[in-house]
């Protein structure tokens, strides 16, 4: 995550058509999204969204304040990365030769990731990290071949008792 | 009750005594309950929708209320969206309802069925679409909260046929009073940090806005004035906001301001900005703008501060609201009296200096209608320079007067608008012994190229004896690009001259109106004083030269030191 990056987290009316109003004011007012992942939650009239958007202080304060503006929008507050739990999860598909099954083993076992599926030559690995995390675990894994790779966008929550 | 009746109940419900529109296939229901209800609510049939939605954003500018306009679903709805922008751009509340194919046809590219929500979405305050009958009426309601609440804006809802033919049980609700939102926690520090700062400046300047007009103001802002002394300048949606006979009015802001303004601007050492948004078109260059001064914002929406310019201080919440909390702060506020600034600032006002040496004057046509109306008369225009020279020319008292558009600049508004207007102006008003009720006059300032745009609406003025006093001020160019082109693109007039071929004596009797021409300085008091006097709509058609230009002019993106106040 580069530095300039910030997490949003909003809860937001679970109405059809939500997702298309947030992505349309970034897009509208040409703010960067590095990624965004909406789920249900606690409250099934609610959805919560967890927003990266990348720009200046002054920038990030807007995009607060455009999504309150929002109707559906009931609660935007900015986590601050080091005081939160933050998660990606990675599905990774590799192929490799025999002789790279242990290294690759080691590298499963030292980032705690999973093995989800396996074939001969191939298999399918899961990791859920911190984004950094990540993206190291891929660096390593372009050594074997990468078939191909999905991730989720960042999730977060506050550390502690409270709520956003 | 049946789900087009139930808008109608909800209609009435929010005080609406105006819609206007246009049927077709998706709204048949809807029509048919205004048919059956029109001794409760009016509805008023424009030419074409575009019309119908610069109509209800007429009206809501004029009157303070909803303004509402119902279409049909597909090119009815589509038609909509210039009005709605131009609504969003200017903070109009407005709800617009259109129906659409019924919900099992959506999704199956039926016949006229359009995606309007997903089209207004970026130009709405919010929109809906109702997919279950059972939740209309709460929709509705829900609407007009929003679009009245805050800072005001268009809403959409749309309702497919099948909703508006559906049953459901309808409660009566009472309309609530709309809430006025409490001020933030912090409001009393940051109100008597505004006061400290205003105490201890010596050349305070306001800045007036479209908020300020909206809040209802005037009385605020002409005490904060004095008890300050500082001299107000309106940016275009803030004229009338203040009075400009008042002593301390200087004028319009920003591009095409006064360059005493201007200059107000740069020597000001605290700015005062009420329900202002530091538009492009008001600052030019950011980093040159009001250079020596602190900057107090105050408007309703937080987004607003710091979204341009980062205030030195700042309260958001109602204008009216605050000042009235701010002014007891300002006591023991030594007086300033005659010779400080804000006198100095107000008699270098140069107004109406820039006169043109043609056979008709657009300033003097303008000063003339001012000249022969009462305060409360509504002014609408169209966009272009004779939108410019009216800001400029016709000096506002009153807000609500002045029906432009600020914000999209749409040509083509005008019209609309001042059918909105007249019906906005009887708004609360009884129909006299008669029956007629009481349509209120008003002037509409327009171009050759604006009126060409909708002057399928003169249908409506006419059908409806609206007493709507057009001054097209026909130049026979698209001045405002001209001008821009003469600047900037060493004269190459690129399809600014329309050279129509229109023969306005004949249109103006094609649809039954009155028309005179009038081609000379010497002419114009007499013109004026009948076109005024007159109960029924006149055209008044002004031939005046392609020549003449709106001066002073800051070029876009510049600042006060590059002011052009004469060019050619
Ligand atoms: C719908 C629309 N199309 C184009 C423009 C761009 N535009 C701004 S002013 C102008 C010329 C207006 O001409 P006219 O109505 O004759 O007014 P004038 O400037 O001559 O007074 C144009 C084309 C606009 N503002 N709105
Ligand atoms: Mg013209």
């Amino acid at each position: 995550m580069s530095h300039s990056s910030h997490i949003i987290a909003a809860l937001v009316r679970n109405h059809s058509g939500v997702l298309t109003r947030i992505s349309g004011l970034f897009a509208r007012r040409c703010y960067n999204i590095d990624s965004l992942s909406v789920c249900a939650t606690e409250d099934a009239g609610l959805s919560r969204m967890t927003i990266c958007a990348s720009g200046d202080e002054a920038t990030i304060v807007q995009i607060v304040k455009q999504l309150e503006k929002l109707p559906d929008t009931v609660k935007v507050t900015r986590l601050k990365g080091i005081d939160d739990i933050t998660r990606e999860l990675l599905l990774i598909k590799i192929q490799y030769s025999p002789s790279q099954k242990s290294d690759i083993e080691n590298a499963v076992n030292s980032y705690n990731a999973t093995i989800a599926d396996r074939s001969a030559s191939s298999a399918v690995i899961e990791l859920t990290d911190e984004h950094d995390k990540i993206d190291a675990f891929i660096s390593i894994m372009h050594k074997y071949g990468i078939i191909e790779l999905v991730r989720t966008g960042l999730t977060a929550i506050e550390r502690g008792k409270n709520k956003i | 009750m049946k789900g087009a009746k139930i808008i109608i109940e909800c209609l009435i419900e929010q005080g609406v005594q105006h819609v206007f529109g246009y049927p077709g296939g998706a709204v048949l229901d809807i029509f048919d309950e205004l048919y059956l209800a029109k001794d409760r609510i009016n509805q008023i049939m424009t030419s074409h929708e575009q019309g119908a939605a610069h109509a209800a954003d007429g009206y809501a500018r004029v009157s303070g209320k909803t303004g509402v306009v119902i279409a049909t679903s597909g090119p009815g709805a589509t038609n909509l969206v210039t009005g709605i922008a131009t609504a969003y751009m200017d903070s109009i509340p407005v709800v617009a309802i259109t129906g659409n194919v019924g919900l099992p046809l959506i999704g199956r590219d039926s016949f006229q069925e359009v995606d309007i929500t997903g089209i207004t979405m970026p130009v709405t305050k919010h929109n809906f679409i109702v997919k279950d009958v059972k939740d209309l009426a709460s929709t509705i309601r829900r609407a007009f909260e929003i679009a009245q609440s805050g800072r005001p804006g268009p809403v959409l809802i749309d309702v497919p046929k099948n909703i508006q033919q559906a049953d459901c049980d309808f409660v009566n609700i009472p309309r609530a009073t709309p809430k006025t939102s409490p001020l933030d926690k912090c409001a009393t520090a940051q109100l008597s940090n505004i006061a400290q700062l205003l105490k201890s400046c010596s050349k305070p300047l306001i800045y007036l806005g479209g908020g300020a007009v909206t809040s209802g103001a005037n009385a605020e802002v002409i005490k904060l004035a004095e008890t300050i002394g500082a001299p107000v300048t309106c940016s275009l949606m803030g004229l009338g906001g203040f009075p400009s006979s008042h002593p301390n009015a200087i004028g319009m802001i920003g591009m095409h301001g006064h360059k005493g303004v201007m200059k107000a601007v740069s020597e000001c050492d605290a700015l005062i900005v009420l329900g202002a948004r530091f538009s492009d078109r008001v600052m030019g260059n950011r980093e040159t703008f009001a250079p020596n001064a602190k900057i107090v914002h105050i408007d309703i929406d937080p987004a607003e501060v710091g979204k341009n310019i980062q205030p030195d201080e700042y309260i958001t919440g109602d204008v009216k609201t605050i000042l009235k909390k701010l002014y007891p702060l300002l006591d023991g506020m030594p007086s300033r009296g005659a010779g400080h600034w804000a006198d100095k600032i107000a008699n270098q006002q140069i107004a109406g200096s820039y006169e043109c040496k043609c056979d008709l004057d657009p300033r003097l046509i303008l000063q003339t209608i001012k000249k022969y109306s009462p305060p409360e008369r509504v002014v609408a225009t169209d966009v272009g320079q004779h939108q410019m020279w009216t800001a400029q020319s016709y000096k506002f008292e009153r807000p609500r007067t002045f029906v432009t558009s600020g914000g999209l600049g749409t040509m083509g508004f005008g019209m609309g608008a001042s059918i909105g207007s007249c019906f906005g102006q009887a708004y609360g008003k009884k129909p006299n012994s008669k029956g007629e009720t009481p349509y209120g006059k008003t002037v509409l300032i327009t171009g050759d190229g604006s009126f060409h745009m909708n002057l399928n609406e003169l249908a409506t003025i006419s059908k409806n004896n609206l007493p709507v006093k057009i001054f097209l001020l026909d130049n026979s160019v698209l001045g405002m690009v001209r001008q821009w082109q003469k600047l900037f693109y060493d004269r190459r007039f690129s399809s600014t001259t329309p050279t129509f071929p229109t023969r306005h004596d004949l249109l103006a009797k094609a649809f039954g109106i009155k028309y005179e021409k009038l081609e000379s300085n010497d002419k114009v008091d007499e013109v004026v004083k009948r076109a005024l006097s007159h109960k029924k709509p006149v055209l008044i058609h002004c031939k005046i030269s392609c020549d003449d230009n709106v001066l002073p002019m800051i070029p876009p993106g510049k600042g006060v030191k590059e002011i052009i106040t004469d060019f050619e």
